[in-house]
């Protein structure tokens, strides 16, 4: 089939201090088409699809719409002309209502009553249920992005952008979003759908751009090709799967019974007698979709959340009360998810961040007085054992890129000889290698007699490497089961399903 | 156009280089103002900086110079500590004045007997008031999560009117024939501050800030509380992770810069001011936060613009009694400083970049 | 007991109604100022600048409503400095606040100089005829100068403009979520930058009053803490224009009875009196605070925090 083109984007550069964003990029979206782009976090393509939107100027190079010159100089601009965007993390206010959250994505809203009709009718035709007068603060992960699909769908789109839109959502919701994105494809609306999600992309997409390192380094038909070949056009490398060495199971490291907590965070989810156990050398994968007590999760396990003392053991002792100091202290070590601000002090040093969580089972000061050399030792340690790339201990950690943070602290908690290990999303926003680097990291201290808790979203990841799998929804914890013999359909259920979306396009059906 | 591009590591060199930035353009506009009040620009420039430092009276003045530093040091060292954990005590000048009332309230009670103690006694008394008082914003933010800007604040203009009850209540001389104010502590030697070193205006407070700086340089530097206070400031979420209780820091911090401002109270007011009077405090605890930034939240940085913010006051008198300047322009060049230096500051962050287009 | 007979009701209410204006004005300025996502602790500078450049624009055209407009000018000219260094150089808000504060205590006593004792052009009730005569309720509604209309007139528009319009839509959003705000391709800076000379006027106006109709006259400090209490009143609200009436009526009402029981010769000590109006705001602080963080759920989520475009 040919399709007229829709947007030609040519010869587009964009260069950051210190980094080319993206070089001389080239494709072609036609009209109706769902067009992939592929790459690894940090490939361009997020800059690129920017550019697009009218948010960064490109440095070099022109795109046209419809054969006419496009060159948006704010978002408005790209709005006008029928480019819509949903965003990753979304672009939503929490203490607004759903109905002022579209308006602000409108050039020319109508008066709030007739959008809230609007928005009603809209969802109804594409099976995205919505009601426009809830806080969005309180809407599920899935909801938010209707909220942001709805916003764009209203004001008829020619090319729609999606920004990796399933990475919040559970395999049911998946379904029920590409239902509703070949609906518009069949009306005629381009999609441009970012994403390094293999499988999607094969069921979804017409065509596909592949960016790596800022470049376009081939396209594909996604249909004709396996996940294998693009995966590696996409990493430009063959990737290993991380080995595991079996071991026998032993005590149990972590206990947790019934833990429920409310949640410090505003709009957080609250944790709902939360029950489960880890033991010497095993790795409990936490699934779920964003938003639903990971964070709170972490924060009950690292003892930033305190609970009565013996709903959280470790090592056999009652450690609910305990501060985030003490748990280290009995063996704990934790790595939560936001590494620029939780995990570590942007503006410190790398020593300093090493301190952070290093100083009390790594004997880093004496009578409350920090010794600096040893800590600079420990640090230096990290960054070598690690593969950190850096130019020294002393940079700032905002100074590194995301990757390579990662790996630092990471690699801080794992050379502290913990007993137990947990960490949320170890391997979110880093490229392939240094991700594979990291989980066998992990796998190495689980041989080596740890027990650890994986939270993440990525499934693909939690099914790698863990021998154990528990899914929280709404801050509830579901038994844990043995990865092995675990479809994917039950993985979705006991992730939610659909969170009542099924209804929507059945009716519709 | 002119675009700020947030450099990936803070600059080293823009570290030490932003407060002699500020000062110098602080004295180009100061100039411009002195200018339009009429009045020479070099020469007043020159009254306020060089002067006293080397003109004629230089003898004197040097010596007013610690007088005023070591109290605005002493404060500003205090706050320091509060502001790099991002708590902020503003009511410095209340915790000041409940210090001194406190402190004089011992000795005065003491009056007249003669004894060794009673100076200490006073210095802690000192210190306990203005902890106290600092601690009224401390436990209502911990406790009912308060605010602390504005409670610290408001505790100011209670602790006048207390002030004012005292020099023409419950502390005036009895001896006095009615006239406000408190007994002169120069007279009573057991409970006075005077100068240690006849000429330099070196008394107790003086030695007091510079301790203190020393042991505050150390806590930050080398001891994991100071680490804590400044994670707490920087990243407070990575400051829970780390085990910070935040707690016990605000009620560190707070007690700390209360305790040092009330001493400075005590200080100021069995020496300089000599007594209880009803506006004996000058505002010295508003102007510390000025030496705070200035110093760049760090206690030797403090040292050094607590005695260039001394020389503005010192230089300030003369240039009102020798040139007729208005002593309000000295605290418009003084808040002057403290815009330039925080507009200067963002240099240590951001490179400036000129780009082309809109 | 206390001797209350002495004081009528009529005239307290009209009288708090007046001694509220300053606050009221103010708040609502810093109101708008914090939706927007920005915390201006710079309200008293900009009040006493307002108060002083109001009385010497009054006193030197002889008339008050120029007066009035001279304060409101000079405030948000002071605003934009802090607007300046907070949005274009993003420094930290609370200290520039402070600066200001400071900055403005100072520029005020300077050109105040020589203005103390005049006494500035008389600011007349609104004529409303036969109506003042009304027992009570022409005393209480229909006595007072425009601004005092002015100011309750701006707590209905401020509340219309922030629920209602998109302007006031867009406020929110900024306030809530900047970097949301800035991805739909909302001028954050310049929006803020907006709000924050829009609330140095209103700061400049409070203070242009308290100089033209409360005191009225020049002296140096004359705001005596009302730019703080205003900040205080915008926590007590619950950033609502109409709570910001009923605490500066109620802030109003406590330093008007002060003052009357002060002057009624109660048995209380003059000093506790006037420590009166700073502890009870101390009090309501915490009382809207400790309500299981009610107060800081209603706070704009972007408060205080600078938004830098990195991308």
């Amino acid at each position: 089939m040919t399709r007229d083109i829709l947007l030609d984007v040519a010869g587009i550069s964009k260069s950051y201090p210190g980094v080319k964003a993206n070089e001389d990029v080239s494709f072609k979206i036609g009209v109706g088409e769902v067009h992939a782009l592929l790459g690894e976090n940090g490939a361009g393509k997020s800059t690129l699809v920017k550019m697009i939107y009218g948010l960064v100027k490109p440095d070099e190079g022109r795109m046209s719409l419809r054969g006419k010159a496009f060159a948006p100089s704010a978002p408005s601009v790209a709005r006008e002309m029928g480019v819509a965007m949903v965003f990753q993390h979304f672009s939503l206010f929490e203490a607004l209502n759903v109905a002022e959250n579209v308006a602000l994505g409108m050039e020319n809203p109508p008066p709030m009553r007739e959008l809230a009709a609007r928005i009603r009718a809209v969802s109804e035709e594409y099976g995205l249920p919505l009601d426009p007068s809830r806080m969005v603060g309180d809407l599920s992960a899935g909801e938010r992005q209707r909220v942001e699909i709805i916003r764009c769908l209203l004001q008829d789109p020619k090319l729609l952008i999606m920004d990796e839109p399933t990475s919040v959502l559970t395999p049911q919701e998946v379904e029920i979003l590409f239902k509703t994105l070949r609906q518009l494809s069949a009306e005629g609306t381009a999609i441009l759908y970012i994403s390094h999600k293999l499988e999607e992309i094969r069921t979804l997409c017409d065509a596909a751009t592949i960016l790596r390192r800022g470049k376009v380094v081939g396209s594909a038909d996604p249909r004709q090709s396996t996940a294998r070949e693009l995966a590696e056009m996409m990493v430009g490398a063959t990737l290993t799967p991380p080995e595991r060495k079996a071991t026998a199971k032993g005590d149990v490291m972590l206990g947790v019974t019934e833990v429920s907590v409310a949640s410090p965070i505003p709009f957080g989810t609250s944790l709902k007698d939360v029950s489960f156990t880890v033991a010497r050398g095993e790795v409990l994968g936490i699934a779920g979709v964003a938003g639903n007590g990971q964070d709170e999760l972490l924060l009950a396990l690292s003892g930033e959340l305190k609970t009565a003392p013996d709903k959280v053991r470790i090592n056999g002792r009652a450690a609910g009360d305990f501060g985030p100091a003490e748990r280290r202290r009995a063996g704990l070590v934790a790595a939560p998810e936001d590494r620029y601000g939780h995990a570590a002090a942007p503006d410190m040093s790398l020593v300093e961040n090493a301190f952070l969580t290093g100083a009390i089972r790594r004997n880093l000061s004496r009578n409350g007085f920090i010794d600096w050399p040893a800590t600079r030792a420990f640090a230096d340690e990290v960054i070598a054992t690690y593969d950190v790339r850096t130019p020294g201990n002393h940079v700032a950690a905002r100074a590194l890129s995301g990757g390579n943070l990662q790996k630092f602290l990471i690699g801080r908690e794992l050379d502290q000889t913990p007993e137990v290990i947990v960490i949320n999303q170890p391997t979110w926003g880093v490229d392939a290698a240094a991700a594979a680097a990291i989980r066998q990291a992990i796998l190495n201290r689980a041989a080596e007699g740890a027990g650890v808790v994986v939270i993440s979203q990525d499934l693909d990841e939690l099914l790698e490497i863990a021998d154990m799998f528990a899914v929280l929804n709404e801050g509830r914890l579901s038994k844990p089961r043995p990865v092995k013999g675990l479809t994917i359909d039950e993985i979705g259920l006991m992730m939610g399903g659909a969170h009542g979306m099924e209804v929507a396009h059945h009716a519709e059906a | 156009m002119l675009r700020l591009e947030k450099r990936p590591n803070p600059s080293q060199f823009w570290q030490y280089g932003t407060p002699v930035v500020a000062v110098l353009l602080t004295m180009v506009v100061g100039g411009i103002l002195f200018a339009m009040l009429g009045k020479d620009p070099f020469a007043v420039i020159k009254t306020i900086f060089w002067d006293p430092l080397f003109g004629e009276f230089a003898f004197y003045l040097r010596g007013q110079l610690l007088v005023k530093a070591g109290p605005l040091i002493l404060i500003a060292i205090g706050l320091a500590l509060g502001f790099r954990a991002g708590i902020w005590n503003i009511g410095a000048e209340g915790q000041y004045i409940m210090g001194a009332v406190i402190g004089a309230s011992v000795g005065l009670a003491a009056y007249p007997t003669e004894s060794r103690l009673i100076f200490p006694a006073m210095v802690i008394a000192g210190a306990f008031g203005g902890w106290l008082w600092a601690m009224i914003p401390a436990i209502l933010k911990t406790r009912f999560n308060t605010n602390e800007i504005l409670v610290s604040l408001m505790l100011v203009y209670v602790a006048e009117t207390i002030l004012a009850k005292a020099a023409t209540g419950f502390l005036r001389n009895p001896d006095g024939a009615g006239f406000p104010g408190s007994r002169n502590f120069s007279s009573y030697k057991a409970a006075s501050n005077p100068e240690l070193i006849a000429g330099s205006g070196l008394h107790w407070g003086g030695v007091a800030a510079l301790v203190t700086a020393v042991l505050v340089y150390i806590l930050l530097q080398r001891h994991i509380l100071g680490f804590q206070i400044k994670l707490a400031g920087q990243a407070p979420r990575a400051a829970r992770f780390h085990g910070v209780n935040p707690t016990r820091l605000v009620v560190f911090c707070m007690g700390v810069s209360g305790a040092l401002a009330g001493m400075a109270g005590l200080f100021e007011v069995t020496g300089p001011a000599g007594q209880i009077s009803i506006d004996f405090n000058s505002g010295y605890g508003f102007t510390a936060i000025i030496v705070a930034f200035l110093g760049r939240l760090n206690p030797i940085g403090i040292v050094f613009a607590g005695l260039l913010m001394a020389l503005t006051y010192v230089g300030g008198e003369m240039a009102a009694t020798n040139l007729g300047l208005p002593s309000a322009a000295i605290q418009v060049f003084q808040g002057m400083l403290l815009f330039f230096l925080l507009g200067v500051d963002v240099l240590g962050n951001y490179r400036i970049r000129l780009v082309k287009g809109a | 007991m206390m001797d209350f007979g002495s004081i009528n009701p009529a005239v307290l209410i009209a009288s708090l109604m007046v001694a509220a204006v300053p606050i009221m004005l103010a708040a609502l300025g810093e109101l708008v100022v914090e939706k927007a996502g920005v915390l201006n602790l710079g309200v008293e500078g900009m009040m006493i600048v307002g108060a002083i450049a109001g009385f010497i624009t009054a006193v030197s055209t002889g008339s008050p409503v120029l007066g009035f407009v001279g304060g409101a000018a000079a405030g948000a000219a002071l605003s934009l400095i802090f607007a300046f260094l907070t949005q274009f150089l993003l420094t930290n808000q609370v200290a520039t606040g402070l600066a200001l504060t400071l900055f403005g205590l100072g520029l005020s006593s300077l050109t105040g100089q020589g203005y103390n004792g005049i006494k500035p052009p008389h600011t007349g009730a609104v004529p409303f005829g036969p109506l003042a005569d009304i027992p009570f309720f022409g005393r209480v509604l229909f006595s007072h100068d425009w601004v005092v209309y002015f100011s309750i007139f701006m707590v209905a528009l401020i509340w219309w403009v922030l629920k209602s319009t998109r302007l006031g839509l867009i406020i929110r959003a900024v306030g809530e979520n900047h970097d949301a705000a800035h991805s739909l391709g909302y001028k954050v800076n310049r929006i803020r930058l907006g709000c924050i000379t829009f609330g140095g006027a209103m700061a400049g106006m409070g203070g242009a009053y308290i100089s033209l109709v409360r005191v009225p006259q020049w002296v140096d400090g004359i705001t005596s803490g009302a730019g703080w209490i205003a900040l205080a009143i915008v926590v007590f609200a619950s950033w609502r224009p109409w709570r910001v009436l009923i605490g500066a009526y109620l802030f109003g009402g406590i330093t008007v009875l002060q003052l009357n029981l002060q002057a009624a010769g109660s048995a209380i000590p003059v000093e506790y009196l006037s420590m009166a109006p700073y502890l009870i705001t101390i009090l309501v602080l915490v009382i809207m605070s400790s309500g299981r963080g009610k107060a800081s759920l209603s706070a704009p989520a972007s408060l205080g925090q600078n938004f830098h475009a990195s991308s």
